[in-house]
């Protein structure tokens, strides 16, 4: 392993690494030895607390709501990158009647908490009368208008990061500025930006779980359903240990697809130069 | 208008455990997340080991999740008994310090080659050259996406109201217990965050002025 951090490790460095290292997995197997003690000492590996989840009523239910959460972060992501597409065109047109409010819009919905949003859908607009607000509209609007705002700014950082060149050519053979956006500068800031889209896929995908606040069925709601089963001994932690490995699960399945599409994409030749240039995914 | 100034003590109570939501948690992520980040760099295998795990597990974890283990879970467990806003500035600097160390991590990548091998050249260990040499030009390299980082930390901090935190994300349940329009005092809430939004990235611009690093 090099690193321009530090030398090669001598002899009497690599002891020295050697017994840091026994130190810190020391640390860490008292660490996790601790919270599994205290997890058994407070009984929350009784077969009690766990017999919830042998039930096939109570696996159908929590199947379900994992098909809740993924309907909405399906429905969430196409939107969104749908929007965002739309935003980043606008903001990047000459005319400044377009550009401008797509601009104050992208800033708008960037500023606001997503979770204020999504209560301003599901609490705030039936209170003037609009009718038909459920969850699963509010999760969603909340997330298309959010993620849709920072996938906006992300391609128009991908467009803009391509060679002039790619434009002036464009240009050149006599396209029209929407042919030149859509067949030349998109799928080349698309691929180049991939990792950041993929990483606002996975942002979005854990932000279905706001959907518990505003009463929306899907998997931490259903955890805190199951978790407050007084007759099975309230098993909270149980509950919350089978969300944690479903919402892990589904972002690592979807962060290894990210990995394999890059791959793939990378493969084909000419495939684009420019690094991805720093835009951190928002939170 | 009426709904703020009538009010005006939910919206200001509300906005204030926010600031202190946001504030301890800021601290305690970034001390957290360099010391993450700073493992993630390490000679030691086991250390960036340890500090890659802990990035990948909690990144992927929604913050909802561990709010909910550390707001209704760890109660059960009999250790010491935290109050709701403790638990929530623990879920929130645990969730934040993995954003934190990736921002770290990337600056430490930018920073030129030249100045790590000067540091060795000039015989100096490890933790000498990432602490004076490294992480302080690091630090001035990201000032851009770790402000994005607290921004997003300020915003999260709304979900805290799902574990019985009051604060912003809260003022709505109180507002319509006194009868009050929802949209409005939304809407209100809405404002000031984008006025606190705009307050951090004018301190960001500021800050990027002033230690912008001479290249």
């Amino acid at each position: 392993m090099s690193s321009i951090l530090f030398d090669a490790p001598g002899p009497k460095a690599r002891s020295r690494y050697r017994i840091l290292g026994v130190v810190t997995a020391l640390v860490i197997l008292l660490i996790v030895g601790f919270v599994i003690l205290r997890f058994a000492q407070s009984g929350q590996f009784d077969a009690k607390k766990w017999q919830l989840f042998t039930f096939p009523l109570v696996q159908q239910t929590i199947a379900q709501s994992v098909g809740a959460t993924l309907s909405a972060f399906a429905t969430a992501a196409v939107l969104s990158l749908v929007l965002g597409v739309l935003l980043a065109f606008g903001r990047l047109s000459d005319r400044r009647w377009i550009s401008a409010p797509c601009y104050g819009f992208t800033e708008l919905f960037r500023a606001v908490p997503l979770l204020i949003l999504m209560m301003i859908f599901y609490y705030g607009l039936p209170t003037i009368g609009v009718q038909g607000i459920t969850p699963f509209t509010a999760v969603v609007a909340g997330l298309v208008l959010y993620n849709g705002s920072v996938l906006a700014e992300v391609f128009r950082a991908g467009i803009e990061s391509l060679p002039r060149g790619q434009s002036e050519a464009g240009y050149a053979i006599g396209l029209p500025k929407s042919k030149v956006m859509t067949s030349i500068l998109l799928p080349q800031a698309v691929r180049s930006m991939l990792p950041v889209i993929i990483s606002q896929l996975v942002v979005i995908l854990k932000d279905t779980a706001l959907g518990f606040i505003v009463t929306y069925n899907e998997i931490l709601f259903q955890a805190k359903y199951f978790g407050s089963q007084i007759q099975y001994g309230s098993p909270i932690i149980p509950a919350a240990i089978v969300a944690a490995v479903l919402y892990v699960g589904m972002c690592l399945i979807l962060a290894a697809f990210a990995k394999w599409l890059e791959r793939r994409l990378s493969r084909k030749p000419g495939a684009a130069v420019t690094p991805a240039a720093a835009v951190p995914a928002e939170v | 208008m009426n709904t703020l100034l009538n009010n005006s003590d939910l919206f200001i109570t509300g906005f204030r455990n926010t600031l202190i939501l946001f504030f301890f948690s800021a601290i305690f992520a970034l001390v957290l997340g360099t010391i993450v980040a700073a493992l993630r760099v390490s000679p030691v295998p086991a250390m960036r080991a340890t500090a890659t795990l802990y990035v990948n597990v909690v990144r992927n974890t929604p913050l909802t999740l561990v709010l909910f283990f550390f707001a209704l879970g760890y109660p059960k467990l009999g250790l010491v008994p935290i109050d709701f806003t403790t638990a929530a500035i623990i879920g929130l600097s645990l969730y934040t310090a993995t954003y934190v160390a990736e921002a770290v991590r990337s600056g430490i990548n930018t920073v030129p080659v030249g100045q790590a091998e000067a540091a060795r050249a000039i015989g100096l260990p490890f933790t000498q050259t990432l602490t004076l040499v490294i992480l302080p030009q690091a630090f001035r390299a990201v000032i851009p996406p770790m402000f994005s980082v607290f921004i997003a930390l300020l915003k999260n901090t709304t979900v805290a109201a799902g574990f019985s935190v009051f604060e912003a994300g809260a003022i709505r349940a109180n507002l319509s217990e006194r009868g009050e329009p929802a949209l409005t005092g939304l809407l209100w809430v809405a404002l000031v965050f984008i006025i606190l939004v705009f307050i951090l990235s004018a301190l960001q611009r500021k800050l990027e002025q002033k230690w912008k690093v001479a290249r």
